[in-house]
């Protein structure tokens, strides 16, 4: 087992997801960046190579920081249609796992299931799991990178993933 | 020009008017929305056009497939033992069952779950369980998986067409393979490949509001205003030269290719991975891109490179197949399920040579634009469900206009709706020459 140093709690852990899913579904999104490092990235896998490597593979969403910081530009602005009026979402984080942490980054796992409402439309339902890489800067634990995987065998009736999975 | 006399029939009671005299040229919102168009559609269009199947790169090895929907029907794409590729209908000859269920993979044989029937890779009939009790009439070698009636390729794009009497592919696409070629000379050695990595998204729209939209440059400044925003924000200039009255920093053209292919021929201004550096890809990228470009001049000649590496083209395969040479190509396939849905199936492709580096700059450029997690496909969806709502009314307001730029035929910029005439009035011929 890992020194809380190197590593972090699961409560801990919890803690950071419990309060990015609070942050994103309220979407105060300035207030969420402050939970990812400086250098944060966030991917979402195509849905018929959930494993694979951004480099080589077109996946649905590969943000490198500055892309990142675009979107929650882009998600803010009125004119993001796709958003306007911004979606509702409700997260549900589950089954929260610790890895060992190594090179400074702590591994964690987690089921997530969102529901996302719009006014005349169905509810849509995005499941999947999170895999993530938390860095500890100044003690507190950040997100350096974000991977949220969807178990859909095709986006389909989805359609497009524009708010932040 | 693209705006001609078509010696067309008066216009009563017609799903598409026009009056070349009037500049008037407008489609019936019924056609969005009726079921009777859909079927009709079916039987003109995608029973008799040449449909898009897949790209050869996608079968690299013998016993390679996919399995697909194409032109409503449930299709194995597949290179045969021999090499060959082929287009099974993925159906066994006994009960119908599906054969193949997996999305994609290595074959040796395709097993009918229900029976228990086998076929090979080239869908010959290989084994049948208990084939003593069929009576002597049966003819196991007639029993093989369905070919589609026709199958043929353009520079690895393939095609298929369930009208047995269907002219050529290359007669077929006419002025659309000088636009294939300018996406295929990117390669070195002419091979480009599909990207692993498939984006499947529903749009909640008519299937031709997404052939309009692929090739509509004039709802660029009001849909993608958050995009445009973007590139301004990464110091790519996206303002229009003063006084010139264009909506876009550079003035491109609509363009009718023929048989209803059409396209937009767009100086760029937003980047290309082949090969136009913008600050977006960073200055680390800047001399790679210039030696892509060294290569393509010594290549193809200081035009063609020009040609290839300087302008921006989102090209309409009739009906339902798109490739957007922009940011990074996309291949883009789309299929109506029912008059207010349609399924999208998109990949990105590249040239076979490109270096691990490229590989990555392309797929980057790809999803700042393209694709159900871009900055822009989204507003694209939107919009599209957005008009479909509308034609809700389609009673009450009736018509679309399609007007732009008609009355100057000579000269129609890519933000005008010349070139989407030339769609609607292939459709049109078509969907009349049926009834």
């Amino acid at each position: 087992m890992s020194s809380p140093q190197a590593g972090a709690t699961r409560a801990e852990v919890e803690d950071l997801l419990f309060r990015e899913a609070e942050l994103l579904d309220g979407w105060k999104l300035d207030d969420w960046m402050k939970l990812l490092t400086d250098d944060a990235t966030y991917y979402v896998p195509p849905n018929d190579k959930p494993d694979a490597d951004h480099r080589f593979t077109l996946f649905t969403i590969a943000d490198d920081t500055v892309r990142l910081r675009e979107r929650v530009i882009r998600l803010k602005d009125p004119n993001c249609h796709v958003e306007y009026p911004p979606s509702r979402t409700r997260r549900m984080i589950t089954n929260v796992r610790v890895g060992e942490a190594a090179g400074g980054e702590i591994p964690i796992a987690a089921n997530f299931l969102i529901y996302r409402h719009r006014r005349g439309e169905p509810p849509r339902v995005f499941a999947g799991h999170y895999r993530y890489k938390l860095k500890r800067i100044d003690g507190e634990l950040k997100i350096f990178e974000r991977r949220a995987i969807l178990d859909a065998e095709e986006l389909g009736p989805l359609g497009s993933v524009s708010f932040i999975v | 020009m693209l705006d001609q006399p078509h010696g067309h029939r008066p216009n009563d009671g017609l799903l598409v008017r026009e009056d070349l005299e009037a500049n008037m040229f407008s489609v019936k919102r019924e056609v969005f929305v009726s079921k009777e168009v859909l079927e009709r559609e079916q039987q003109a269009l995608f029973d008799r056009c040449w449909i898009y199947v897949g790209h050869a790169s996608e079968l690299r090895n013998p016993g390679d497939f996919k399995t697909r929907w194409v032109a409503g029907r449930p299709i194995i794409f597949v290179r045969g033992r021999d090499g060959e590729v082929r287009a099974l209908i993925n159906s066994c000859r006994h009960r119908g069952a599906i054969v193949c269920r997996e999305r994609e993979g290595n074959a040796r044989q395709f097993y009918c779950m229900y029976h228990g029937w086998t076929y090979q890779p080239d869908g010959r009939i290989k084994s049948i369980p208990g084939e003593d009790a069929y009576p002597p009439s049966f003819d196991r070698n007639r029993m093989g998986l369905m070919e589609v009636p026709r199958l043929e390729h353009y520079r690895d794009f393939y095609f298929l067409n369930f009208d047995r009497d269907a002219v050529d592919l290359k007669t077929y696409l006419a002025g659309a393979t000088e636009y294939i070629d300018l996406v295929t000379d990117q390669s070195p050695s002419g091979r480009m490949e599909i990207i692993s990595g498939v984006q499947e998204y529903d749009i909640k729209a008519n299937w031709k509001l997404l052939v309009e939209n692929s090739v509509d440059d004039y709802h660029l400044i009001a849909t993608h205003a958050t995009w445009l925003n973007y590139m301004r924000n990464s110091g790519v200039n996206m303002t229009p030269p003063k006084d010139s009255g264009l909506l876009l920093p550079t003035r491109g053209a609509g363009k009718d290719l023929g048989n209803g292919h059409l396209t937009t021929d767009n100086p760029n201004y937003r980047g290309r991975p082949v090969a136009r550096w913008i600050s977006v890809y960073g200055e680390d990228a800047k001399a790679d891109i210039e030696a892509i470009r060294r290569e393509l001049v010594a290549r193809l000649g200081e035009q063609r490179a020009a040609r290839v590496a300087d302008t921006n083209r989102n090209l309409v395969i009739f009906p339902n197949l798109v490739i957007n040479d922009g940011s990074s190509v996309t291949v883009r396939n789309f299929y109506p399920v029912a008059p207010d849905l349609m399924h999208v199936t998109a990949w990105a492709l590249g040239p076979v040579e490109e270096t691990e580096a490229q590989r990555a700059r392309r797929l980057h450029a790809f999803l700042t634009f393209y694709g159900p997690g871009g900055f822009a496909t989204p507003d694209d969806v939107t919009a599209l469900e957005s008009a479909q709502q509308g034609y809700s009314a389609w009673r009450d307001v009736e018509w679309n206009d399609l007007s732009r730029g008609m009355d100057h035929p000579e000269d129609q910029s890519n933000t005008d709706e010349g070139h989407l005439r030339v769609f609607w009035r292939r459709w049109r011929d078509l969907m009349e020459a049926r009834a």
